[in-house]
Parts: structure tokens; C-alpha cells; sequence
């Protein structure tokens, strides 16, 4: 995407920031849609970034899905109107939430009085830490539980209050899971955005 | 009367705060209940209600992690917990006890009215703060209507395999040998470290097997099952890796201090210590003169043994721990696999035994670390490599062009690879769930057999010089060895035909 033409300059706009974060959600997302097995594995494809292999879903429903999605977070990321960014996997029979990934949007200070401020953080640095928190992703099947049964996955998008509500978009209850446990993984900054991701499961013991 | 009752009894249920009351009397209950039963509620509904109770059956468990939507009545606390028939001689179902008429004014009524209860709203504020640090109604939570679809029925999670004892569906084939499903022998091996990156067995050409065991190395004399003590290490530290040189009595050993300490076993002597690892060194591999090793710190070393200064080259290709080591046979190719996920493959300097510093093909298809590396006897720019827990792929390269040939799901983390060499099969060793040993079929990779016994993951895996035994180190502290490719009559017929040849050449230039 428009990473790529960041990194011959090396200062990183708020627009360019946004970017950044959208890029590590979808190969983000794509990856733990592979990892916790909700989709075929034979749907996914390969794909080189951040020094990884990282697997992007083929099905078209689910890429168009995303790049709606997260085409729309993009606007509100540069409006700083996004606080969070959950991925809800819930049971399709029961309906019951099964796990939540929740990526937590962080703004620097500075940049919230000043929209002009750029950062001036190596973009290889940023794709470094990004790298380090997919890795994480990866090898989360190692503790987290089994999903045994057909699920399916939403995203969604906390924002502020006065943030209107676009077309084809809806307003959604809070995902909780009974009996949570969760684990905190890496952060990444941009200098301009922070993210933090955590994931929240059923601990059924 | 009893409906004003039963009034009562609702709201003391919904008042989470108030006092449990006990349980009435049975026979009040019963008069209660025969009252209130009336023509309203009738069969379905009551198997409707008594259900619905049933499914909320840990209100308090919810509360606690995180607070549970509000849909089922769940928020009152079981009514049936806790109430016992008074009377103990006989057995009688307490139908009264599952308070019908309660669970159907709950069915009934409006899901509305109830969550506008002040108590109700105070308490999913409290809990919203406790959870995001913030009122949720300071925030709204969007999302886009079109929803991606979910799997396609009748799809099942393919990371079920990692998660369960369930033996999977082989491909084993029918084989025209027999190999045997117990091992030959089974050696004790206390202390060993159970952990994945390290590389503690190595049997050389002499057929001796070096086993490091906590701070100690042990020489098994596979012919005469003569056991001595080569060295121990002082203090907390153990021994991370072993590697014999090619043709020799000579023993490499990495520790956990940064070292690497050469021994003439022959002799059992100390030959020389050599620095410049800052931390652990977990892997070793030999090419002639050259010793490489690899370091927790993501380094690569190659020492020239020969020379006072035997730091040749530093290599920098990981940023994690370097778990896996291997020069291919005709010393071309130096493959190394780290706990970043990372395969790197270095081309020799020509000329020399070392290699280049910058990697001449880095393969990053490997989602957990690379430990197990193993390069193809009879085709030398072909590698095998395994993945950990999160990849569990056994993958086949071509180094001289650098693409993937083959790769198979192993169901299982890949702790080590061999390729025999009696045969055109591989051997690999695994982990969760059956800690089993699998042969495959190269280059078809269809299972020919699975050997288990292991009681815990098998970590190393080391062949016979002969390449007849394969032995096997498990966390659960055993070795075992494993005979399954022995040499075929006429193939060891080859082997002295191949070894008579020079001799009688050498007689007719006489």
C-alpha cells in the first residue's frame, strides 16, 4: 500500500501513520483468521512483508469486508475518533463470544495539538516492532484454547461519541466473554499512533 | 394471596445486593405452586422456563471475569441451588424447587422494562468502568454492517490436530521391509535438558555417541556399550551443544557460558577454549577445518581451529536465537534456522570453508522457529527443514534455486530431521501430541511408518555411521534406538564391491 512510498522519505505524516496501523491490522487479522483455524486453510495465500510469511485469506468476501472496514478506520484514524479496534470471533451456533483480539489506539500528545506534526521514527524500526507483535500472533496457538466449533469473526471499531454514523454501518453491543483470561502482546508505535494488542478468552477450566 | 407472594419472591430474587433467603417450606412451595399452575402456563412453556434456568447455571462465575450480557435472566441467582427436599428417607423430585412461575414472568416479560431497572444500569456502569477504564456510553462501538462470511459447513478447525490426543489418519504404505515398532535399546539419560533449542546428541564416524546431559558429556561406544565421563562443566552452567568433526576424535561442545571448547576424545583432553559468543551457544556444525557456531544472541561464529586467532568471520542473519545448524555435505551451503522464524542459506566462500556474510537465499515460510535442518545425502542443494509448534511443517528446498519444492503438515512441532541414507527416506522427530517418530517417504511424503514410545517430546534425533540405527532423545530422559533402516543384503554386497575395487586395482598396477 502507500507504506512503500513512505519509506523513501523519512518523515511520517498523521495520514501516513494511519496507514501504517491499517497495514498491520489487515496482515494482522488476516494471520490470527489462519492461526485459530476459523477459515480452510487451503484459502489462504502466502504473503512476504515485514521480513515474514505471513498467510492472507483469498476469499473474496472476507477481503472486501476487510478493506471496507478498515478503509473507514483510516478516516477516523487521522480524526483521532478510534480508541479501540476489536476483532469479536464468536460461536455461529450459539452465538456465544469466544475470544477478542483488541488492538488499542494510543495518540501522542503533541500530534493532538499539532495535526501538522510528522514523525521522524525509522520506518524499518516501525516495520521491526510491527514484525515482533505478528510473530506473537503467530505463536499464540501455543496457549490459546481450541475453538471447536464453526465461528466467525466481526470487527469492531470504538470510537468517540460525536463520531456519525456512515452508511451501511451499524451500532453494536460490547463483546464480553465470560470468565475472561488475557494476554498482552507487544506494542508498536509510530511516534504519531500506539498500538497494543491483547487478546481475551474463555478460560474454561 | 400466594400471587402477592410470589410477587415478593421476584423482587428479593432480582435484588442482587439483598439477602438469600432460604428455602420455603416443601409444602408451602407445593400449595404455591398447584395455585399458581394455572391454564397460562402450559406444556411448552414449561419445558421453555426450566430450561432457561438450567443454562444459567454460574451467574457469580461471570460477574467476576467479565460482566455477561443480559439477556437470559441470569442475573438472578439459581433458585434452585441450595433448596433440598427437607425430608431424607425417600426420594422425591423437586419440581416445585426449579420455581416455574418465576422463569415464566421472566419469558414473558418485556426484555426492555427490565434493563431500564436503576440497579440494572448502575451496575453496568461500575462494570464498564472496572473493565475499559472509562464509561462505555462515553464511546460508541461501530461496525460495518456486511459481515464476512463464516466457514463452510461441516468445517472442521484444522488446529485440532495440535490440541488433542486423537490419533490421526495415516497414509501409512505398505512396505516391502519391516520395521520394527519397538526400539532396539533403551538407554537412560538423566538430566537431560528438556529444551527444544539445544542440540545435545551427535554420533560420530567412529561410532561413538556424544550425549550431553545437564553440565556433564557422555562417550557411548555404540560397539562395545563402553559408557565414560568426558567432561563436566562448573557450576549452573550445561552444555547446549554438541558436533563432531567429520573424520576424527575430535568433539566440539558449546556452553551456556559463550564458549566452545574442542576435546580429543581419544585421549580425553582439552585441546582449546575458544571465546566470542556473548551468550549461549545452541548449535555447531563442522566444514573440514571450519567450526560454526551459533549464538542465543543471533550471532554466527566461523572459528578456524587451526589458527590462534580463530574468529574467521561474524555472520548476523538472525535476531534471535539461532537454534539450527547444518552445512550441506559438499560443504556449498550453510543452512541456519532461528527462533525468528528465519532460514537462512549462506554460500560457501570458494576456496575456503566458510561462508559469505550476507545470505544467499532467506526463507521466511516457517511460522515458529527452525531447529530441525537436514540436507539430502545423494542431493546436495536439497534441505529439509521442520517448524516448531505454530508451523509444524516439514519443508523441502532447492538451495540452488531457492524455491520451495515441497512442504508437508506434520500435525505436529518438528524437533528434528535425518535423511537416511540407506534408503530414500526421511526421519523426523516430534513433539505434542504423540511424541512419536515418523518415517516418510521421499519424495512422495507419504508416511511409512510411525514409531512411538516416547512418553515426552522427542528432542534429537542421531544416525549410526552406518546410517542402519537411528537414536532418538526424549524429554522424558530416555534414548532409544531405533533400528529402522538396516542394510538390505545386496546393498551391503554394493558397499564391499565399491570397497574391493581399489584393492584389486591397486594389485593389477603392481
Amino acid at each position: 500500500m502507500t507504506s512503500a512510498a513512505q519509506s523513501t522519505k523519512s518523515a511520517i505524516t498523521v495520514r501516513g501513520s494511519a496507514d501504517i496501523v491499517c497495514d498491520y491490522l489487515n496482515y494482522g487479522i488476516n494471520s490470527i483468521l489462519y492461526q485459530r483455524g476459523l477459515y480452510p486453510p487451503e484459502n489462504f495465500k502466502p504473503d512476504e512483508n515485514y521480513g515474514l510469511t505471513i498467510l492472507m485469506s483469498t476469499d473474496t468476501k472476507i477481503k472486501e469486508f476487510l478493506s471496507k472496514t478498515l478503509d473507514q478506520l483510516n478516516g477516523w484514524l487521522v480524526e483521532r475518533a478510534v480508541n479501540k479496534i476489536a476483532l469479536v470471533i464468536t460461536n455461529v451456533k450459539t452465538l456465544e463470544i469466544m475470544e477478542r483480539w483488541d488492538f488499542k489506539v494510543e495518540y501522542d500528545e503533541a500530534s493532538l495539538t499539532n495535526p501538522e506534526k510528522v514523525s521522524e521514527k525509522p520506518l524499518k524500526q516501525i516495520k521491526n516492532e510491527i514484525r515482533d507483535v505478528l510473530k506473537q500472533i503467530a505463536s499464540s496457538v501455543a496457549f490459546l484454547p481450541l475453538l471447536d466449533c464453526v465461528c466467525s469473526f466481526d470487527i469492531q471499531i470504538y470510537t468517540k461519541p460525536e463520531v456519525e454514523l456512515p452508511k451501511e454501518w451499524a451500532e453494536a453491543a460490547p463483546a464480553n466473554i465470560k470468565n475472561a483470561q488475557s494476554v498482552k502482546m507487544r506494542s508498536f508505535s509510530t511516534n504519531i499512533h500506539k498500538m497494543e494488542t491483547v487478546v481475551t478468552y474463555k478460560n474454561d477450566d | 394471596m400466594s400471587q402477592f407472594k410470589f410477587w415478593n419472591d421476584v423482587n428479593n430474587l432480582l435484588n442482587m445486593e439483598g439477602p438469600v433467603n432460604g428455602p420455603v417450606p416443601r409444602w408451602q412451595k407445593k400449595k404455591e405452586s398447584s395455585g399458581s399452575l394455572n391454564s397460562s402456563s402450559n406444556n411448552s412453556s414449561r419445558i421453555k422456563s426450566s430450561s432457561s434456568l438450567n443454562s444459567t447455571k454460574t451467574p457469580v462465575k461471570g460477574a467476576k471475569g467479565e460482566f455477561q450480557k443480559c439477556k437470559t435472566p441470569s442475573k438472578t441467582p439459581t433458585p434452585n441451588k441450595g433448596s433440598k427436599t427437607p425430608s431424607g428417607d425417600r426420594f422425591i423430585p423437586s419440581r416445585s424447587a426449579s420455581n416455574l412461575d418465576l422463569a415464566h414472568l421472566k419469558l414473558t416479560q418485556d426484555e426492555s422494562s427490565k434493563s431500564e431497572s436503576p440497579t440494572h444500569k448502575e451496575l453496568q456502569k461500575a462494570m464498564s468502568e472496572n473493565l475499559y477504564g472509562a464509561d462505555i456510553s462515553n464511546q460508541k462501538i461501530l461496525t460495518y454492517k456486511n459481515k464476512a462470511p463464516s466457514a463452510p459447513e461441516g468445517f472442521q478447525n484444522p488446529m485440532k490436530v495440535i490440541y488433542t490426543q486423537v490419533k490421526t489418519p495415516a497414509s501409512v504404505k505398505n512396505c516391502s521391509r519391516y520395521i520394527p515398532q519397538a526400539p532396539d535399546r533403551i538407554l537412560d539419560a538423566p538430566d537431560i535438558v528438556d529444551d527444544f533449542y539445544l542440540n545435545l546428541i551427535d554420533w560420530g564416524s567412529h561410532n561413538i555417541l556424544a550425549a550431553a546431559l545437564g553440565s556433564h558429556v557422555y562417550l557411548w561406544n555404540a560397539a562395545t556399550g563402553n559408557i565414560e565421563q568426558l567432561l563436566e562443566l562448573e557450576g549452573n552452567d550445561y552444555v547446549c551443544s554438541l558436533s563432531w568433526i567429520q573424520d576424527g576424535y575430535c568433539l566440539a561442545v558449546g556452553t551456556t557460558e559463550g564458549t566452545v571448547e574442542l576435546w580429543d576424545c581419544s585421549r580425553s583432553k582439552k585441546l582449546r577454549i575458544m571465546e566470542g559468543h556473548s551468550a549461549r551457544v545452541g548449535s555447531l556444525a563442522w566444514n573440514s577445518y571450519v567450526l560454526t557456531s551459533g549464538c542465543r544472541s543471533g550471532q554466527i561464529l566461523h572459528h578456524d581451529v587451526r589458527q590462534r586467532e580463530h574468529i574467521v568471520s561474524t555472520i548476523s542473519g538472525h535476531t534471535q536465537e539461532v537454534c539450527g545448524l547444518k552445512w550441506s555435505p559438499d560443504g556449498k551451503y550453510l543452512a541456519s534456522g532461528g527462533n525468528d522464524n528465519v532460514l537462512n542459506i549462506w554460500q560457501s566462500v570458494s576456496g575456503s570453508h566458510n561462508s559469505h556474510s550476507t545470505p544467499l537465499h532467506v526463507f521466511t515460510a516457517h511460522q515458529a522457529a527452525v531447529k530441525a535442518l537436514a540436507w539430502c545425502p545423494w542431493q546436495p542443494h536439497i534441505l529439509a527443514s521442520g517448524g516448531g509448534t505454530a508451523d509444524r511443517h516439514i519443508r523441502m528446498w532447492n538451495c540452488n534455486t531457492g524455491s520451495c519444492v515441497n512442504s508437508i503438515d506434520t500435525k505436529s512441532q518438528v524437533c528434528a530431521l535425518l535423511w537416511s541414507s540407506n534408503y530414500k527416506e526421511l526421519i523426523s522427530g516430534h513433539g505434542f501430541a504423540h511424541n512419536e517418530i515418523i518415517i516418510w517417504k521421499y519424495p512422495g511424503m507419504t508416511k511409512v511408518a510411525e514409531l512411538t514410545g516416547h512418553t515426552s517430546r522427542v528432542l534429537h534425533l542421531a544416525m549410526s555411521a552406518d546410517g542402519s540405527t537411528v537414536l532418538s532423545a526424549g524429554a522424558d530422559e530416555t534414548l532409544r534406538l531405533w533400528k529402522c533402516f538396516p542394510k538390505t543384503a545386496a546393498k551391503a554386497k554394493d558397499a564391499e564391491k565399491v570397497k574391493a575395487k581399489p584393492s584389486a586395482l591397486k594389485q593389477s598396477i603392481r
